[in-house]
């Protein structure tokens, strides 16, 4: 994460999308196969979503994002996919510190401000979503130091790389 | 300030003062991955620089979730896994021994423990007040190989139950009503923990299906305090030395207190394609069933068994209904035999799979067709989960799957007990 500011379009889906929304368990047999288990993300929700994501677009969810199993490959095929950053109202818990530790920024805020196809400029450092097409900002969630830190080294196996150990105060 | 049973476990493991809010390093008791989530996990744990566990005797692998594996890929995994296993020396439980979470309640979990696996249902071994949660594929890795996580710890919501379960009501019930109540992602973060008078009364089988589905409101995990039953149940599984008393302190501060009394509850169904869209059966009555599926690690153990045996003795299943039961785990399944009540599930027309995961996660052994309609005794319903984003699934006790499978539509078990 050396870029601390994103520019994208956003891509707006709706609540409840669940693990098996992202990647399904009947592709299980392709979760050591990475690049063709990532062909088939969100595939169920909208069969576009991967020929619709331009490298760098945000991926905009309403409440209880990645509700569901803890497939830590669900938020690495939506990075694979070419999402920059996931927003939500809300996240479930394990589908969240999985999007920190792939290296995945995922933040929670007001979508209900941001409208499919949007252009949004997100800036990680001052914690801030501009909407550019209507004006709106919205302020998002600080996170814990622990995991602003393994977001800062790219994810959890980088992070223990430079640090071996986990750094809490 | 007392403490509540979630501070108080992470206070332990981490010694330290462990308040709400608070982020902690504790120490892990079990670090365990299973055959889908497992192979990225190893990847994670040598792409980190790992070679060596922290824990061996505390760290195991299941091959449950595609056991037997339904392709060349999956098998591959499993062939990763072993050598893995091999290399290490951790534990490796084999294709049939059953589900990780119920060999972790039978062989492991202990009051007081903290448990990671790379699998959601990890809450599971809560039932035995352990601290266990579900974590992805490199907060296991770090965990193999440091034999420690960090941790938020977490508010609690205390879950205070009184009375009785009625006949044809039973602890699937009670965790659907409450997270029909708390919603998919009220308790996002928090702890549960189960309370009051009633759980004299509430079985090992039954907290555990309890523990299981707690992760279905959101939440981090779910403890039940130690007591006899715990004690109990410990000494049959031979670890009765491993019993500890915990409990959480009277003054404890709780962000919420939910009431429940049981003998006001009724048998419920939860429609699709949300655990939290509960009603009660009623409402689903009539809606014809073309798959029933009793077990998994919600509820394929021997008391679900016993339950849907008794319902079933001497009536077949309707002949438009496919009845799927898969036992929890080998220990299951050979007692389940000795009771009889493999002989009569067989005998009432039902097709038994091995000791795993089965239909539950949708690979293998019960892909749902285009427009089928199955009746779960499992822990989701989400779109797509039984392998087939055209089919439906409804979720329910056992009683009211073995009723429905006599009937094949949606019945009250009441209506055949």
């Amino acid at each position: 994460m050396s870029d601390l500011v994103f520019k994208g379009k956003a891509i707006k889906l709706g609540d409840n999308i669940s693990t098996d929304d992202i990647i399904p368990g009947r592709f299980a047999h392709l979760r050591s196969h990475l690049p063709e288990l990532a062909k088939h993300v969100l595939e169920d929700t909208d069969p576009a979503f991967v020929t619709k994501v331009k490298q760098g677009a945000f991926l905009v969810a309403g409440k209880n994002f990645g509700l569901g199993s803890s497939r830590e490959h669900a938020p690495v095929v939506i990075k694979m996919s070419g999402i920059s950053v996931i927003l939500a109202k809300s996240v479930a818990r394990i589908f969240f510190r999985n999007a920190v530790n792939v290296g995945l920024p995922m933040f929670i805020c007001d979508t209900n401000k941001i409208a499919d196809g949007d252009k949004l400029e997100v800036d990680l450092a001052q914690g801030r979503v501009k909407n550019l097409t209507n004006g709106a900002e919205l302020a998002f969630n600080k996170l814990p130091e622990v995991m602003l830190k393994i977001l800062e080294g790219g994810g959890l196996v980088p992070y223990i790389k430079k640090y071996g150990d986990f750094k809490v105060r | 300030m007392g403490k509540t049973l979630a501070e108080k476990i992470l206070s332990l493991k981490s010694h330290s003062d462990a308040r709400v809010g608070d982020i902690v390093i504790a120490e892990v008791d079990l670090a365990f991955l299973q055959d889908t989530t497992g192979p990225l996990t190893i990847r994670q744990f040598k792409e980190s620089g790992f070679q060596v566990l922290a824990q061996p005797q505390r760290t195991a692998i299941f091959l449950d979730h595609a056991a037997p594996s339904p392709s060349g890929q999956l098998s591959n995994d499993h062939i990763f896994l072993r050598r893995f296993a091999k290399e290490t020396g951790c534990y490796i439980y084999e294709v049939g021994d059953g589900i990780c979470h119920q060999l972790v309640a039978e062989h492991f979990a202990n009051p007081g423990d903290v448990i990671v696996g790379s699998d959601s249902h990890t809450v599971t071994a809560g039932a035995l007040g352990a601290f266990a949660t579900g974590m992805g594929s490199s907060d296991v890795a770090v965990a193999l190989a440091l034999g420690k996580t960090w941790f938020r710890v977490p508010e609690s919501f205390l879950i205070n139950l009184s009375g009785a379960f009625p006949k044809g009501i039973y602890a699937k019930d009670l965790i659907l009503y409450l997270i029909g109540q708390i919603r998919a992602d009220g308790a996002t973060y928090k702890a549960l923990e189960f309370s009051g008078e009633a759980l004299a009364r509430v079985t090992m089988p039954q907290r555990l299906t309890m523990a299981n589905m707690v992760v279905e409101a959101g939440a981090k995990v779910g403890l039940f305090p130690s007591d006899e039953v715990t004690k109990d149940f410990l000494l049959a599984q031979g670890r009765g030395d491993n019993y500890k008393a915990l409990f959480p302190d009277a003054d404890a501060d709780y962000e919420r207190v939910i009431s429940v009394n049981l003998a006001q509850l009724e048998p419920v169904v939860s429609f699709p394609h949300q655990v939290d869209n509960v009603f009660p059966v009623g409402q689903a009555k009539g809606i014809k069933v073309q798959q029933v599926f009793i077990g998994t690690c919600t509820n394929g153990r021997l008391e679900d068994l016993a339950v849907v045996a008794d319902i079933i003795q001497g009536k077949r299943r309707h002949p438009d209904t496919r009845l799927l039961i898969a036992p929890a785990s080998r220990q299951v399944l050979i007692q389940a035999m000795r009771e009889g009540y493999i002989q009569s599930l067989i005998g009432a027309g039902a097709t038994i799979l091995p000791p795993g995961c089965a239909a539950c996660l949708g690979l293998h052994q019960g892909v749902l067709g285009d427009g089928e309609v199955c009746l779960s005794t499992a822990n989701r319903n989400f779109k797509g989960r039984m392998g087939n984003p055209k089919a439906t699934i409804y979720l329910a006790s056992p009683a009211t799957a073995a009723a429905s499978a006599i009937r094949g539509e949606v019945t009250d078990p009441r209506e055949v007990m």
